[in-house]
This record gives structure tokens, C-alpha cells and sequence, in this order.
């Protein structure tokens, strides 16, 4: 059997997935979360900031990275770390250490 | 197995940052963690006109890694079970075909296509994210909105109807497996979700998805409203495993040896209660009460 | 050596279907589409068609399962009628703008209310802008035939094709068909080929929402916005002329037989008045036609097979040389006339060449229509007055 023809004429609408589709969404941010580490257990057996993080933007591995690129500002992570590690200050900026 | 910790959760990632989802949307963390009990790579997603559309992103990109195929709004369970068929009749049985819809394209206009899709024993899992009305249009009442609640529908008087019984409904589908979650509780969530990967024939699931600014509440408290839900017995999480009932999770522990919170302090931490009476609340109360007593006679009999 | 077979348009329909080896069936049924749909379960049932057949609990959904198997892969069919047909009316918008190569048989039938179950063809008619080619049959033997030249025509330019037929008066009745021999279909319609991503579980996102202007896509170029991906639906049903023409002419060569590609004609060559209509009622004013050429008057019929696209060409070649036109249909626009007449007239706007135009709406609900009825009413629009009316009214 025959492929389907493969041709530059575009018939139907298909999308293919891509990082940043709705640009960078740092931009909507009002408030920006920052890890205090030292106060973070930087521990396996937390990683709840990770999880409740609705945007997945939260990294997995220790020290914790937020992609100050794409996070909303939500302060989901602040709210919910048992240490109280994360705060979250006013604006779109982290500030420089 | 359960899964006991955020450790054990999947590490990859099938949505790529960036979505023009809301800041906190309780849809996108429980999409984000549904992804993950399934393999996305071999999962086609039947989607309708809703909050999952624009999640979904604007062509020509999106930032989710699986196929989804969009629909009109009723047609949700029918295009499930044409992609069941399609795939069955191509001889693809390695795809998990998923339709995922809110509460208007499942408790409203998509409730005939969803039933005629259990009926027929199709092949698929259907999740409901119930986000409690029409949230994409703008906060319109569903029949999934709950009693006391302003809707821009019901913008005065509030709604006066309990929230239909959609469980009721689907269990009278006899179907393998019936289960509810919350993306407050995900590790639960993905148990869930992973259980009905794996169960043959027809499979619903109706997740609690909490929506800030259709609710009226900050973002921030995105888990804790969820969390209250389950708390305060408005949200109950469950299993009906081949017709057999278990509570699971944090509804199981409350049966056991915890105490429900009032539906009023879950009430008057958001904005669509604002006009709820205490006459109001009490009739919440009670509806919460008399379904959560059926829910715990049934487990109960069964454990 | 030929099969054939005295059997009515229904069983056509169905034989059809399974010579094209459809992959799913989804129907609900209707009068009087039911047999098409009854026929087709016992083929599954019995195994002799290999394929997927959902009973669904809506027309909506019937079309919506069929969309949806068609875009994994699937050679899909499905069938209906009046109601139902209006019921799946969003699906038929959904389906052109999928691109999805559905083929469906519509079972002509009034539409309620009141209710009827008789024959016209306002059901098809008032699917006429959902992007569909509509091909409509004269007889059983054009409807089997169709359907399978349906298929070759959907998979080719990724269009829906309804192919319509006229309830009862071909639906269920019997006359002779000759059945085409499986190798030949084989030969004639190749299996589908796959469709991109599904094999490859290709990561995508199908008909999601786009813009009105064109947006880039992750490589820089910029990919369609909603009125250019319109455009090229409309683009590709123009081209659909040409498609359906060469499907017909490939089919006789393989089959001996034509439907007569876009438009046929009947008597045409020497004819000064043409009547104009499509489906059965078409076939019928050919009766019409000898009555009035027993007149002396030089009076042919063009059917037109290819509603959509609109065989303008093919129409106004016919129609270079005639004084008269007189559209018949079973159809209307509310408020106005008669869908074909109103097409066809804008195409002879175009042409310049403006003969008498007449035309009529007849036998709607199954109204009995007598070619004598036809001839009358031709007639007097050839000496008469032209007219615009209603035919065989029997009470204001």
C-alpha cells in the first residue's frame, strides 16, 4: 500500500507539538516564586511542588529549578511546600543574587 | 501497588510549558498526571469544543506529545467509538483511545453519545473533568454546577438544583470500571487513571478539577480547594471496580476514622457562593450528608 | 459473465459497500434508508463483509463515528434519510472540513414537519454548503455504481461523498441491477492508503482551533489560517469536477457502463427546449420529453448527476443551443424557488446566453407525479408565459 501522498499543499488543519505554544507565559506572571535552597529538604520524598505544579515547569532533580520562562506565577508551589521554602515576590523578575 | 510517594511519579513530561491554559487550572494538573499514567505515545485523545481545545493550543502548534483528535461538542463518545473502530478494524490494538471532556460535554450535551458508547461495551476510557459549569464560555451553569452557586446564568437567584447524579447514570451502564480523583490528590489520580489503562471494555472517570477564576478563588489555593472538596464530602473518591464500591484515598481515611468538615467552610472560601443563605447551605449540607451515608453503607458492605 | 440481479436500490446500496470492502459501518435507522443498514448487519454478522458496524443511538453520532474511524484510516459508510440526515447536519459540516473521504447514501425523503416518510429531496438539498459532493442516481444501477465510483472520487480529493437516491420509488423497488464483479472493484478501487501519524503514532492534534490569519509554525513557515484552508476545500471541489468526470470514464472502461459522468443528457442533440432536473424525477421527464416530441416539439432532458460540485460547464454546453429551459425538482427554497433553478440560472446569468426560463416544484411528500403531468406543464412553458410555480396543488 501506497502512503498518502505527501505534498506542500496544506488540506486540513494539524498541529505538531512544540514548547511554548502560547509564547513565553513567564509574561503573564505577576508574582515570582523564588527556593530559598537551603531551607528546601532537598529530598525524594518531598518533590510535592513538582507534583502539584500544574504547568510541569518545576524540575525533578535537586537544587529545584523553576523555568522562570514559561511559570504563570501561580504560587501553588509556595502555598503547598511543607517547609516553606518557595515565596513568592512581587513581579515578573527574580531577583539577581 | 499503590503509589505512596511524588517520587514515584513518571518523570517525563507530555506537556510542554507554555499552554494558554489559566494560571492554577485544575484541568491542566490533572491532564498533566492522566498523561502520565497512560503512553501517550500510543494514545489518541478525543476532545470536544471546551477548556481542552484551548489547552490543546492554537494551530499550527500544541504543546501536547499525543494525538488528539478534536470534536463537536455532543459528539464526544461517538468519535471515541469511530476511532475504537477504526483502529480495531486496521488491526492497531496498541493504542489506548481516551476521550476527555468537561462536565457540559458530559453531564449535558454529550450525554447520549456517552451512553450510547457504554452501551455498546466501546472500548475506551472516558474521563469527565468536572470543573462545575461551562467555564470555556464563561462560567455558565452546567448540571454539574452545584446548588447555591452564581453562574453568569444564574446570576441572581443562584442555582437552585442539585448536581445530577452522573455516577448514578454511568453505573446503570454496568461498565468494568467507574472511578473519581482529584488533582489534589495525584498520586491517587494516577493509580486510577494507570487501573483503567489496563481494564478492558468501557471505562469512566470523573475527575474534580477546581477552576480559580470560574470559582472565585486565588490561584494559589488551587490544591487546598480541591483538597476541601474531598474534606467536606462534595467530592467523593471512590472505585466501582466490576460493580464492587470501595472508597479510596483520603474519602477512605475520613470513613474511617476522620471527621467531614462542614460544606460551609468550603462554601465561603469562594466568590460563586457569595449569595448562598443558610438555608442554602443546610440544603447542601444535607444532600452532601444523605450521598456521602449511601457511599459509606456501600463500603462499608463491601469491606 | 454478469450478475445480475433483480433487486432494489437499497440492496444496491449495500452490495456497494461491501464490493468497496468498507472497513466501519455506522448507521441508525430511518425509513426509508432502514434496509441499507439491516442488509449490511447481516453481511457483518454472517462474515461475509469483514468489518466494524456500530448500531449508535443518533444519526449525530452515526456520521461523528464514521469522521472519526475515517481519520485513523478506515473505509467508512454510513446511510440516511430526511431527519436523520438534518440531525447530522453539524457532523456533514464537520466531516468536508476534516477532509475526511466519508462516503454516505442519502434515502430521499421529505423532511418533517408535518411528517412524511414519502419521497423529495429537500433533506440532500438542505445539505448543499456543508462541502460535500452530491452525486444524485436515475436508477438502481446508478446507485451501485456510484457508490463505488464514490469512494475512488472521496479518497482521491479527501471529500465526502453523499451519493442520493430517491425513497421508495428506487429504494423499494425492484428492478434488474448487474452486479460488478469483486476483482474488477478490486482493481478499479484500491484499499485506502494509511493515513499520516497513525502508524507512525506520530504526536498531533487534528482540527484544533486556528486563526484567521496564518501563524508559523515551529520551523518559521507559516502554515494557513482558517479562510485559506476554507479556500482550498472550495479549490479541491472545483477540481472535483474533473475528478468525477474521469472516475466515470475509468469505471466504463473497466465496467462497459457510464452514470454519465457530471451531467447526461436525453435527446439533447437536436433539442430546442431542455428540461432540467436531477435523481429520479430526471429520468422520469424522459417520458416527458417523448410525449412532447410527439408534439412536434424538440424537447430533451439533461440530468444533472453532480449537484456539488456544479457542473456550470457541462450545464451551459448542454444548453448553448436551446429556447427554453424548464427546471423540475423536488425541492425548494423557502422564501424563493427551487435550489437547481436558482443555480442554474446564475450560471446562464453568467454565459450571457438567456433563454425562456421556467421552473417548478412538483411531487414533494411523495406527491405522484405523472410524466403526462410533466409534459402539460413543459408545454405550457414553452408557449406560454415563463413561470415560476408549484405543480399539482389540489387545495389553497
Amino acid at each position: 500500500m501506497k502512503k498518502e501522498k505527501s505534498s506542500n499543499v496544506i488540506i486540513k488543519a494539524v498541529s505538531k507539538p512544540f514548547k511554548g505554544e502560547a509564547g513565553k507565559t513567564g509574561d503573564w506572571r505577576s508574582q515570582t516564586p523564588v527556593i530559598d535552597q537551603e531551607k528546601c529538604s532537598q529530598k525524594e520524598s518531598c518533590l510535592l511542588c513538582w507534583m502539584y505544579c500544574p504547568d510541569g515547569v518545576i524540575s525533578r532533580e535537586f537544587p529545584l529549578e523553576i523555568d522562570l520562562e514559561f511559570c504563570k506565577g501561580c504560587g501553588i508551589c509556595a502555598q503547598e511546600c511543607p517547609r516553606k521554602a518557595i515565596t513568592m515576590i512581587d513581579g515578573r523578575e527574580a531577583p539577581v543574587e | 501497588m499503590a503509589t505512596s510517594a511524588a517520587k514515584l511519579l513518571p518523570k517525563e513530561e507530555y506537556i510542554l510549558p507554555g499552554t494558554r491554559s489559566c494560571a492554577a487550572c485544575g484541568l491542566m494538573l490533572t491532564y498533566r498526571h492522566a498523561l502520565k499514567a497512560l503512553n501517550p505515545g500510543k494514545t489518541i485523545v478525543a476532545v470536544p469544543a471546551s477548556c481542552m481545545t484551548v489547552l490543546h493550543g492554537v494551530y499550527p502548534v500544541t504543546p501536547v506529545k499525543t494525538i488528539c483528535i478534536n470534536n463537536p461538542f455532543g459528539a464526544t463518545g461517538a468519535a471515541a467509538s469511530g476511532i475504537a473502530a477504526g483502529l480495531k478494524a486496521l488491526g492497531h490494538d496498541d493504542y489506548t483511545v481516551l476521550a476527555f471532556a468537561g462536565d457540559g460535554g458530559t453531564y449535558d450535551i454529550g450525554i447520549q453519545a456517552l451512553s450510547g458508547a457504554l452501551e455498546r461495551g466501546t472500548n475506551f476510557l472516558y474521563i469527565c473533568y468536572d470543573n462545575e459549569g461551562y467555564m470555556n464560555t464563561g462560567t455558565q451553569r452546567s448540571s454539574a454546577s452545584p446548588a447555591g452557586a452564581i453562574t453568569s446564568t444564574t446570576p441572581v437567584l443562584s442555582k437552585l438544583q442539585h448536581k445530577k447524579n452522573m455516577i448514578g447514570i454511568i453505573e446503570a451502564h454496568r461498565i468494568p470500571y467507574i472511578a473519581t480523583a482529584s488533582p489534589s490528590f495525584p498520586l491517587d489520580l494516577f493509580d486510577k487513571v494507570k487501573t483503567a489503562r489496563d481494564t478492558l471494555g468501557s471505562r469512566y472517570m470523573e475527575i474534580h478539577a477546581p477552576c480559580p477564576p470560574g470559582w472565585g478563588f486565588p490561584n494559589k489555593d488551587l490544591i487546598k480547594m480541591g483538597k476541601l472538596a474531598v474534606d467536606s464530602g462534595i467530592h467523593v473518591l471512590f472505585e466501582i471496580k466490576e460493580g464492587f464500591f470501595q472508597l479510596t484515598s483520603r474519602s477512605l481515611n475520613l470513613a474511617e476514622k476522620g471527621k467531614r468538615k462542614p460544606v460551609a467552610d468550603y462554601v465561603k472560601g469562594q466568590t460563586r457562593f457569595k449569595k448562598i443563605n443558610q438555608q442554602q447551605v443546610e440544603a447542601l449540607q444535607d444532600f452532601v450528608d444523605k450521598r456521602w451515608n449511601e457511599f459509606l453503607e456501600r463500603h462499608q458492605k463491601n469491606s | 459473465m454478469s450478475d445480475v440481479r433483480i433487486i432494489t436500490a437499497n440492496t444496491a446500496a449495500a452490495l456497494a459497500a461491501k464490493l468497496c470492502r468498507v472497513q466501519v459501518i455506522s448507521a441508525y435507522p430511518i425509513t426509508p434508508q432502514t434496509p441499507v443498514t439491516e442488509e449490511l448487519a447481516e453481511l457483518v454478522e454472517t462474515k461475509q463483509l469483514n468489518a466494524e458496524y456500530l448500531t449508535v443511538e443518533s444519526e449525530h453520532s452515526a456520521m461523528a463515528s464514521v469522521i472519526a474511524a475515517s481519520q485513523v484510516g478506515a473505509r467508512v459508510f454510513t446511510a440516511s434519510s430526511a431527519n436523520g440526515l438534518l440531525y447530522m447536519h453539524e457532523m456533514l459540516h464537520w466531516a468536508a472540513g476534516s477532509r475526511t473521504p466519508v462516503v454516505m447514501a442519502c434515502v430521499n425523503r421529505g423532511v418533517g414537519a408535518p411528517w412524511t416518510i414519502l419521497n423529495d429531496q429537500q433533506d440532500s438539498i438542505s445539505q448543499r454548503d456543508t462541502g460535500w459532493i452530491q452525486l444524485y442516481c436515475g436508477n438502481s444501477q446508478e446507485v451501485i455504481d456510484s457508490i463505488i465510483q464514490a469512494y475512488r472520487i472521496a479518497e482521491q480529493l479527501n471529500i465526502p461523498v453523499m451519493v442520493c437516491y430517491d425513497g421508495f420509488i428506487l429504494s423499494h423497488t425492484t428492478t434488474p441491477v448487474d452486479i460488478p464483479p469483486q476483482e474488477l472493484v478490486d482493481q478499479y478501487l484500491p484499499p485506502r492508503p494509511p493515513v499520516f501519524g497513525i502508524a507512525e503514532y506520530s504526536a498531533m492534534n487534528v482540527n484544533p482551533l486556528i486563526l484567521s490569519d496564518p501563524r508559523p509554525d515551529p520551523d518559521g513557515n507559516m502554515a494557513p489560517g482558517y479562510m485559506d484552508i476554507r479556500y482550498r476545500l472550495q479549490q479541491d471541489l472545483i477540481a472535483g469536477l474533473d475528478i468525477i468526470e474521469k472516475a466515470d470514464k475509468e469505471f466504463s472502461k473497466l465496467f462497459g457502463r457510464t452514470c454519465g459522468g457530471l451531467v447526461w443528457n436525453y435527446k439533447m442533440k437536436d433539442a430546442t427546449h431542455a428540461m432540467v432536473s436531477f435523481g429520479s424525477l430526471a429520468s422520469e421527464c424522459t417520458l416527458a420529453a417523448d410525449l412532447l416530441r410527439q408534439k412536434g416539439l424538440k424537447v430533451g432532458v439533461i440530468g444533472v448527476r453532480s449537484y456539488r460540485p456544479f457542473p456550470k460547464a457541462g450545464l451551459l454546453n448542454e444548453l448553448k443551443r436551446v429556447e427554453t429551459v424548464t427546471v423540475l425538482e423536488k425541492d425548494v427554497s423557502y422564501g424563493y424557488e427551487g435550489a437547481l433553478a436558482m443555480d442554474l440560472k446564475s450560471a446562464l446569468y453568467d454565459s450571457g446566453h438567456h433563454p425562456k426560463f421556467s421552473s417548478y416544484v412538483v411531487g414533494l411528500g411523495g406527491r405522484d407525479v405523472l410524466p403526462k403531468t410533466l409534459a402539460d406543464e413543459t408545454y405550457k412553458a414553452i408557449t406560454g408565459e415563463i413561470s415560476h410555480a408549484w405543480i399539482d396543488i389540489k387545495s389553497q
